[in-house]
């Protein structure tokens, strides 16, 4: 009875389920964002480079399976690298800071950092633009000295940054160690998660390396956690806020739409149906609207949220199937608030009296 | 007769109007918010970027390296190299100690202007425990590791250039300031001796992201293109205004906070973007749903009138009117709820104001009555082109 019920009243009961499934659509277009903007945010986040930082105390340097230490703790969460850092002499006399580093870790680290060109063979030099014009004006191969060993360098690229990579000469940490003898003495590490993610990493790494001291980079998670919670807080508000029209748009769509049924309804009262069986009735349809309209909604809200993520992240957002229970159980109560009010307004009218036409 | 009729219209049947017009209302309402959000948003979220400090920084011309390896406490492998450019004072227990001078929150004015400009607001991730220093006193701030190895307190004295100063507090940065003595200006200008020389300024600015247009040379551009590049906030006009108005300088982006700011902004002033189109979709969607079913009720109201002797044109003129003033009357409601939604959403998230642009209202409006129309449109016409028979007897 039900389907030929649905079937017989197909253009009421289609666009009922039409207001269904966009209304479950939006709502999961929404919820699916409101869980995976955060994990995108902060992707972007991480564009800032390191958050925490591994220092070997008192000016010593670290031990050399260091690095390797750091690389289990993070597994895979982060990306670490090594600098080892020495102040040389120019052959005028000028002192310069020269840093050994991995250029292909910290080319995905500092993503801001401006290079024209990357060191590719041995004894080539990414100079900072500073320290470029000071020591090498022509870009001519340079000397530098450090502890009476003479190093012959020419210049590979320049970096430009704005901050104080700019006065310094990077070198590849194999050339740098050959040179002065010196292992690395930082480790910058870019963890990736939430904050309590990020915290419980930074203790494993206190632990891992009790030689050295590990800390978060406070201008970096600071204004990360200001700027996501402020993030987090809008998107929960217009969360809300599209939900709330979407149950109004399936709210005033399905009360009309079994308001607009109460000659059928009063027609089976009157051949004996009871009210109990006709309130049944409704709400076994609800039901059925809802979990349908859910379903089909869920799948373009998925597309819409897919495409959301492309557009503007240029990353698939992850399908969050989690949403789909609060989706279902959503659809299918208001599904049935819409059906039992009105049947619950009519309850006392005659079924004569709505046969007539009034 | 027509006025008439209408007005009848609205006073009899005042419960189902107003079911259709709070649905309306509430339709504008969401609408109204999520505008004013996601137009206010992008300024909003640029502010709360700021809080990563200085984007610009400007340095003299002639300056020399910088031989610091600044950020954490390193002791560099000497070898016959050895740092000779900063300022270090002896501060009275062993060794050298590098000042630092700085504005920390300053009173400036410049013009008609007053503002307040220091390290409270480019470097909030400076902490203080005790109280900062005036700006015009001789106390001074102890890095917290320097502290705890001269063994200082907030309110005791600290020899500097063999005069005695106070500690206002201990300064907590995470960064090589945990080493160093941080003193007012002016204060460490008269103790260097050099009482106008400043090293570097950092600048804290809202700037646009950068594109394609940020890029280009200013000196290839000219007149309106000149103009517009001058006159838009990027990091890049920004820093060459700042190289016009101070002599012998070279101001430009610190890149690690420009850039990353832009990105940032971006992707959140899109997504808002994104979900306002949705939510004006879904509001749009509830408002058509809401007058399509308040005009289905109305089908016996149809047949009477058609079966009287009005004409298909007249009665759908008059619940055209109805729809008319239902989304005139409701949108007003729903824009001013939908500015005071915004409002509160503006005061408990960013604490600052979003304000709906009054320009809006008459577009709000439009679109109300746009909708309304649309969601009544397919109804009315379908009732009206129903047999008055049918339509009286109930069936149909």
């Amino acid at each position: 009875m039900l389907f030929r019920a649905a079937i017989l009243r197909r253009g009421r009961a289609t666009s009922a389920l039409l207001a269904m499934v966009v209304a479950a659509a939006v709502v999961t277009t929404m919820l699916n964002l409101f869980v995976d903007v955060q994990a995108k945010l902060r992707k972007e986040f991480r564009n800032y480079g390191a958050n925490v930082v591994v220092v070997a105390r008192n000016g010593q340097t670290l031990a050399p399976n260091a690095l390797q230490r750091v690389s289990s703790t993070l597994a895979g969460r982060g990306l670490a690298v090594p600098f080892a850092y020495a102040v040389a002499r120019t052959t005028s006399g000028q002192s310069v800071v020269v840093s050994g580093t991995d250029f292909d870790q910290v080319r995905k680290l500092n993503r801001w950092w401006s290079v024209n060109g990357w060191p590719s063979s041995s004894q080539e030099a990414l100079m900072g633009v500073r320290a470029a014009a000071l020591v090498s004006p022509q870009s001519k191969p340079f000397d530098l000295n450090f502890g009476g060993r003479v190093e012959h360098l020419s210049p590979g690229g320049i970096l430009q940054t704005g901050a104080a990579e700019d006065s310094r000469i990077y070198l590849s940490l194999r050339d740098f160690e050959a040179w002065t003898q010196t292992r690395p003495s930082t480790i910058e590490v870019a963890v990736s998660g939430t904050p309590e993610e990020v915290s419980s990493v930074l203790q494993k790494l206190s632990e891992a390396l009790p030689e050295a001291d590990v800390r978060p980079v406070r201008q970096i998670m600071e204004g990360e956690a200001r700027v996501l919670g402020k993030t987090r807080a809008t998107l929960l508000a217009t969360a809300v806020l599209i939900i709330l029209t979407a149950t109004l748009c399936v709210l005033a769509t399905l009360t009309g739409w079994v308001f607009d049924r109460r000659r059928d309804f009063a027609i089976m009262k009157a051949l004996g149906a009871s009210q109990r069986l006709i309130s049944g009735f409704v709400a076994a349809e609800a039901v059925l609207l809802g979990g349908i309209g859910a379903v089909i909604g869920f799948g373009f809200g998925l597309g819409g949220a897919a495409w959301i993520g492309r557009a503007n992240f240029h990353a698939p957002v992850v399908p969050r199937f989690s949403v789909f229970p609060a989706i279902l159980a959503g659809s299918v109560a208001v599904a049935l608030i819409a059906a039992i009010l009105p049947i619950f307004m009519l309850r006392r009218v005659q079924p004569a009296m709505i046969l007539r036409g009034e | 007769m027509f006025v008439r009729l209408v007005y009848e219209s609205f006073r009899r049947q005042t419960r189902r109007k107003v079911l259709a017009g709070v649905a309306i209302t509430l339709g504008v309402g969401v609408a109204t918010a999520m505008i004013g959000v996601a137009t206010d948003i992008g300024d909003k979220i640029n502010r709360e970027l700021r809080r990563y400090g200085a984007n610009l920084v400007v340095t003299p011309q002639e300056d020399t390296l910088d031989v610091e390896i600044g950020g954490m406490n390193l002791k560099p492998a000497s070898g016959g190299a050895y740092l000779d450019e900063a300022v270090t004072v002896n501060a009275g227990v062993g060794g050298q100690v590098t000042l630092l001078g700085t504005y920390f929150s300053k009173q400036l004015s410049f013009g008609k202007t007053n503002f307040v400009t220091g390290v409270r607001s480019t470097h909030p991730w400076w902490k203080v425990q005790g109280a900062w220093p005036d700006d015009a006193s001789e106390d001074v701030l102890l890095g917290e590791r320097l502290a705890s190895r001269l063994n200082r307190q907030p309110g005791d004295q600290i020899d500097i250039a063999g005069r005695s100063h106070r500690v206002a507090g201990i300064l907590s940065t995470g960064g090589a300031e945990d080493d160093q003595i941080v003193a007012p200006l002016s204060l460490a200008q008269q103790v260097l001796g050099r009482p106008r020389a400043v090293r570097r300024i950092y600048v804290s600015a809202l700037t646009k992201p950068e594109d394609a247009f940020a890029r280009r040379d200013p000196k290839t551009m000219s007149g309106a293109m000149y103009d517009r590049w001058y006159c838009s906030p990027y990091a890049q006009s920004i820093a060459y205004q700042l190289q016009e108005a101070i002599p012998n300088s070279h101001a430009e982006q610190i890149r690690q906070v420009a850039q990353n700011e832009g990105v940032v902004l971006s992707s959140v002033k899109g997504l808002m973007l994104l979900i306002t189109l949705a939510a004006l979709f879904a509001s749009a969607l509830a408002v058509s749903a809401a007058m399509a079913t308040a005009m289905f009720e109305r089908r016996s109201e149809v047949g009477l009138m058609k079966a009287l002797g009005a004409g298909n044109n007249s009665v759908a003129g008059l619940f055209f009117t109805e729809a008319l003033l239902l989304g005139l009357a409701g949108g007003l409601v729903g824009f001013s709820g939908g500015a005071l939604l915004a409002r509160l959403i503006g005061r408990s998230i960013f604490d600052s104001q979003i304000t709906i642009q009054p320009v809006l209202l008459p577009l709000i409006l439009a679109i109300a009555v746009i909708v309304t129309f649309g969601g009544s449109a397919l109804a009315i016409r379908r009732a009206v082109e129903l047999d008055p028979v049918y339509a009286l007897r109930g069936e149909g």
